[in-house]
C-alpha cells in the first residue's frame, strides 16, 4: 500500500505519508542521510543551503506546537522559507473545504506541505490533488500515521542497537489511538525486527493488530521481558477516565513503566517515548530521566531525520544506492 | 397497443424457466410466450436477437433525493437512471429532507414520479416522525398515501421501547417494519469495519456485533409483537446465521443485501478511497463471501442497488467525512450478473434475487413475465462489455468504486406497463 502515492515509478520518494510500504532500502537511505545532518546540527553554524529558495508550508489542521516547531527548525536549517499555518477549525468553520485550502496555498507557490490533520488519510487526499512536484509530508493524521516520528524512532534504535535483526521491541500503552505506534510497527517489521510486541489492556489494543505482525501482551511484565527496546506511548488525558480505562492511577499501576518493571527487560534495554510524557501515568520519573532513557536524544535526532526527509523530497540528495 | 418481442432469450425467474421464444404483449400485459394468441396482430415488433428479456428489476432501495437534496440528484435524473438500469419498480427510503413522514409529501412524490412515466415508485414512510426515533409516524395515513413499509433508514433508533411500540403498532395493521440493524451506541463514531484494515488505517471502527446485537433485539421484539420485519442491508456472516435461525423458527422476517457488499470488502478501501465508504461498512472477505452464498441460498431474500447518488465534493474529503454510498441503479444488473457468473449461478436464479423475490417483500405483483403479468420488462445484452464512466451513467451521482471497470449486462430497452420507457 501507498506505493502508488508516495513512491514514483522509479521508487523515488514523492511524498512521505506512511512508513507502510516504504522499502527497507528507502528507510535506510533516510536514516543514512539523517546521519549527515546530525553532524551539521552539532556544528557551530547549524545551517546548510540545500533548500534555499524553497517554500515549506506547515499546514496544521490540528494544533501541535512541538511537532510544528521540529519541522520548522529542520526546514530553517536547510535554509528553506517556512510558513506556519495553524488552520485549526477556522477555515472549515467558514465552509472552506480541505482541498480549497490546499489549492489556495498551492497558488502561493508552495514547494512542500507539512500536514497534520485529525482525520486519518487527510494527507493522502492532499497528496492526490496537489500539483506534480509539490511534496506532502504527513506530520500526523488521525490514528493512522506519523511517519517522521516512526523514522526518528528507527534512527534512535539504530543509533543505540546498530542492527534490527536480533531485537525484541515492546510498544506499551494506548496502541488503539496511536498513529506513532502504527508507524513504528510498519517500520520495525520492514527493518526485520523478529520479535515485536504491543502491551496494554484489551480496551487499548486495536482489533486484529496481530495481522500487522505483532504479538499482543496484556501483562506488562511478560510483555517487556527480555526486551532490547521499550517504547512507551502517551496516554491522552481524555482517555484516562471513562469507558476505556477506570483511572490514570490504575493504568499506571498495571502499565506504567517504573524501575522494577524495567528490570524485566535486558540490562542494556533503551526506553523511548514520543513525548510529551505524562510522568506518573505511563512512565515514572526515575525511568524517564534514568540511564536507559533515550527520550531526549529522540528529539535531537528528530530534527536530523526531518531534514533528511525534506532534502530527499526536494531532490537534493542522491538516490538510495546511486 | 400490441408488441411482439422477437428473438430474445426469455427468462422467468419465478418459475426458473428460460426459453428462446417470442413474447407477446397486449394492453400493457404479457399475453403469451412462444405462440401468438389468436387474432394477435403486433403494432410493433421489437427485434431482440442476442438480448435477454426478463422482468424489470425491482429495487428495494433507491434514493431519488427529492425533496431536499436536489444538488445531489433530481427525480428526473434518477428516474432516468432507473429505467436505464432496467429497474421498473423501486422502493425509495424516507431519508429525504424533510423525511417522508407526512402523507402530503408522499402523495407529492408519487405524483411527481408518475408524471415522468418511468419506473413505478413505491415509497417507504418513516417509522418515526422526522426519523428522530421518538414519536411514531402516522403509518395508516401514510399507507393510504401509498407507502409500502416503514423504515428508520440510517437514523439511529436508540430507544428500544420506541421500537417495541412501533412494531406493536405496525403489527396491528399488518404493516412491515423496515430496519437497518445497527446498535447505535456500538457503532457510534465508526466509519469502517472493525478489523485489520481499520486498525491499519486508523479509522474508527464499527464492529460486526453492532449489527448482530441489533438483530438479536429485533428478533426478540418480533417474537413479542408478531410484527413483520424486513432487515435492510445485512453486512456480516454472523447476521446471516441469525436470520437463518429466526426464519427457521417461522418468524416473518425478510432481509436484503446491497449489491456492492457482494463484491467489495474492507480491503477495497485501499488508501482511504472515499468511494468505498458505505453504510453499513464493507466488511471482511469472509463476510462478503457469506453474503454471496446466503443470497444464492435464499437466506437473504433480495439484492438491491442501495442507490445513493452524492455530489462529487462530498467524496473529496477525508474518508471519515465523506458521504457514504454509491450510485447503483445502473450497476445493479451488471453487478448481479457478475455475482452470478462468479458463483456459477444460472441466469434465472440470479435474476430472481432482483425481480420476484424483492417484489414479494414489497407486496407488489411485479417481477414476473408469466402471461397475465404487467409488462414491466428489461431487455439487456448479456455479452457485450461496457466501461463504467461518468458519461455512461444517467444518474446525477457519478460516485462508484466501479468507475472505469468493464462490466457486462447493458440494458437495451426497458418497458413499463408495455410502454417503452428507455432505449439505449
Amino acid at each position: 500500500m501507498n506505493a502508488s502515492l508516495q513512491l514514483d515509478a522509479q521508487g523515488r520518494l514523492r511524498h512521505l505519508l506512511s512508513t507502510e510500504g516504504l522499502p527497507a532500502a528507502m528507510i535506510r537511505h533516510i536514516l543514512d542521510t539523517a546521519d549527515q545532518f546530525v553532524s551539521v546540527n552539532e556544528r557551530e553554524v547549524k545551517k546548510v543551503p540545500l533548500l534555499r529558495g524553497k517554500a515549506i508550508f506547515n499546514v496544521f489542521f490540528e494544533n501541535s506546537t512541538r511537532t510544528r516547531t521540529t519541522f520548522e527548525i529542520a526546514a530553517k536549517r536547510l535554509s528553506a522559507d517556512v510558513i506556519n499555518l495553524n488552520i485549526g477549525a477556522s477555515s472549515t468553520s467558514k465552509g472552506e473545504t480541505l482541498l480549497d485550502t490546499v489549492y489556495n496555498l498551492q497558488a502561493m507557490d508552495a514547494d512542500m506541505f507539512v500536514v497534520r490533520h485529525a482525520q486519518s488519510g487527510a494527507p493522502h487526499l492532499i497528496a492526490r490533488h496537489v500539483k506534480p512536484g509539490i511534496a506532502v509530508i504527513n506530520a500526523g493524521d488521525g490514528r493512522h500515521a506519523h511517519p517522521t516520528q516512526g523514522l526518528l524512532d528507527m534512527y534512535t534504535i539504530r543509533h543505540y542497537k546498530k542492527d534490527f535483526s536480533g531485537l525484541t521491541v515492546a510498544i506499551v500503552g494506548d496502541v488503539l489511538h496511536s498513529r506513532v505506534a502504527r508507524s513504528q510497527i510498519h517500520a520495525l517489521k520492514t527493518l526485520g525486527v523478529p520479535e515485536l510486541r504491543v502491551v496494554g489492556p484489551r480496551t487499548l489494543i486495536p482489533t486484529d493488530v496481530e495481522r500487522m505482525g505483532v504479538r499482543v501482551f496484556t501483562d506488562m511484565a511478560a510483555g517487556i521481558k527480555d526486551c532490547d527496546v521499550v517504547i512507551m506511548l502517551r496516554l491522552q488525558n481524555e482517555r484516562m477516565n471513562g469507558a476505556l480505562l477506570p483511572s490514570a492511577g490504575e493504568f499506571y499501576k498495571n502499565y506504567g513503566l517504573n524501575a522494577e518493571k524495567l528490570a524485566k527487560a535486558k540490562p542494556d534495554a533503551i526506553v523511548m517515548h514520543p513525548g510529551p510524557m505524562n510522568r506518573g501515568v505511563e512512565i515514572d520519573s526515575s525511568v524517564a530521566d534514568g540511564r536507559q532513557s533515550v527520550i531526549l536524544p529522540q528529539v535531537t535526532f528528530g530534527i536530523a531525520v526531518r531534514m533528511a526527509v525534506m532534502s530527499i523530497l526536494a531532490g537534493q540528495v542522491a538516490e538510495a544506492g546511486a | 397497443m400490441k408488441i411482439e418481442i422477437r428473438g430474445a432469450r426469455l427468462v422467468e425467474p419465478a418459475a426458473n424457466r428460460e426459453a428462446n421464444a417470442s413474447l407477446f404483449i397486449a394492453e400493457g400485459h404479457v399475453a403469451a410466450w412462444g405462440q401468438a394468441p389468436d387474432g394477435f396482430k403486433a403494432d410493433e415488433v421489437v427485434d431482440a436477437h442476442g438480448l435477454v428479456a426478463c422482468p424489470g428489476l425491482v429495487d428495494l432501495s433507491a434514493r431519488l433525493r427529492e425533496p431536499g437534496f436536489e444538488y445531489k440528484a433530481t427525480l428526473e435524473s434518477e428516474m432516468r437512471a432507473a429505467v436505464a438500469g432496467g429497474v421498473t419498480s423501486l422502493a425509495c427510503p424516507p431519508d429525504t429532507d424533510p423525511p417522508l413522514d407526512e402523507p402530503g409529501l408522499v402523495e407529492m412524490l408519487k405524483r411527481r414520479a408518475a408524471s415522468l412515466h418511468q419506473a413505478r415508485v413505491l415509497p417507504l414512510g418513516t417509522l418515526t416522525v422526522g426519523l428522530k426515533g421518538e414519536r411514531l409516524a402516522e403509518m395508516a395515513e401514510l399507507t393510504e398515501a401509498g407507502c409500502v413499509g416503514f423504515f428508520q433508514a440510517n437514523a439511529p433508533l436508540a430507544d428500544l421501547s420506541v421500537l417495541l411500540q412501533a412494531m406493536r403498532y405496525a403489527a396491528t395493521f399488518g404493516f412491515t417494519v423496515w430496519l437497518r440493524p445497527q446498535d447505535a451506541a456500538l457503532a457510534r463514531g465508526g466509519v469502517a469495519h472493525d478489523g485489520e484494515v481499520a486498525t491499519r488505517l486508523g479509522l474508527a471502527p464499527i464492529p460486526a456485533i453492532a449489527e448482530t446485537v441489533a438483530i438479536r433485539s429485533i428478533v426478540e421484539l418480533m417474537a413479542a409483537t408478531g410484527a413483520r420485519v424486513h432487515l435492510a442491508r445485512l453486512s456480516c456472516a454472523a447476521s446471516v446465521a441469525l436470520v437463518a435461525e429466526a426464519k427457521a423458527k417461522g418468524l416473518p422476517l425478510t432481509c436484503d443485501v446491497g449489491v456492492h457488499h457482494l463484491h467489495l470488502c474492507d480491503r477495497d478501501i485501499g488508501e482511504f478511497d472515499a468511494q468505498a465508504n458505505f453504510i453499513p461498512p464493507l466488511r471482511d472477505p469472509g463476510d462478503r463471501d457469506a453474503l454471496r452464498r446466503a443470497l444464492a441460498e435464499g437466506v437473504i431474500d433480495a439484492v438491491c442497488s442501495d442507490h445513493t447518488p452524492v455530489d462529487e465534493d462530498e467524496k473529496l474529503v477525508p474518508f471519515a467525512e465523506a458521504a457514504p454510498g454509491a450510485t447503483g441503479l445502473e450497476l445493479l444488473l451488471p453487478l448481479v450478473l457478475r455475482w452470478a457468473s462468479e458463483s456459477r449461478i444460472g441466469l434465472a436464479a440470479a435474476l430472481g434475487a432482483a425481480t420476484f423475490r424483492p417484489a414479494k417483500i414489497l407486496g407488489t405483483r411485479a417481477g414476473t413475465l408469466e402471461p397475465g403479468a404487467v409488462a414491466d420488462i428489461c431487455l439487456f445484452d448479456p455479452k457485450t462489455p461496457w466501461v463504467v464512466s461518468p458519461l455512461a451513467l444517467a444518474s446525477q451521482g457519478k460516485n462508484t468504486p466501479f468507475m472505469g471497470f468493464e462490466l457486462t449486462g447493458r440494458v437495451a430497452r426497458t418497458l413499463v406497463g408495455g410502454r417503452t420507457v428507455y432505449t439505449a
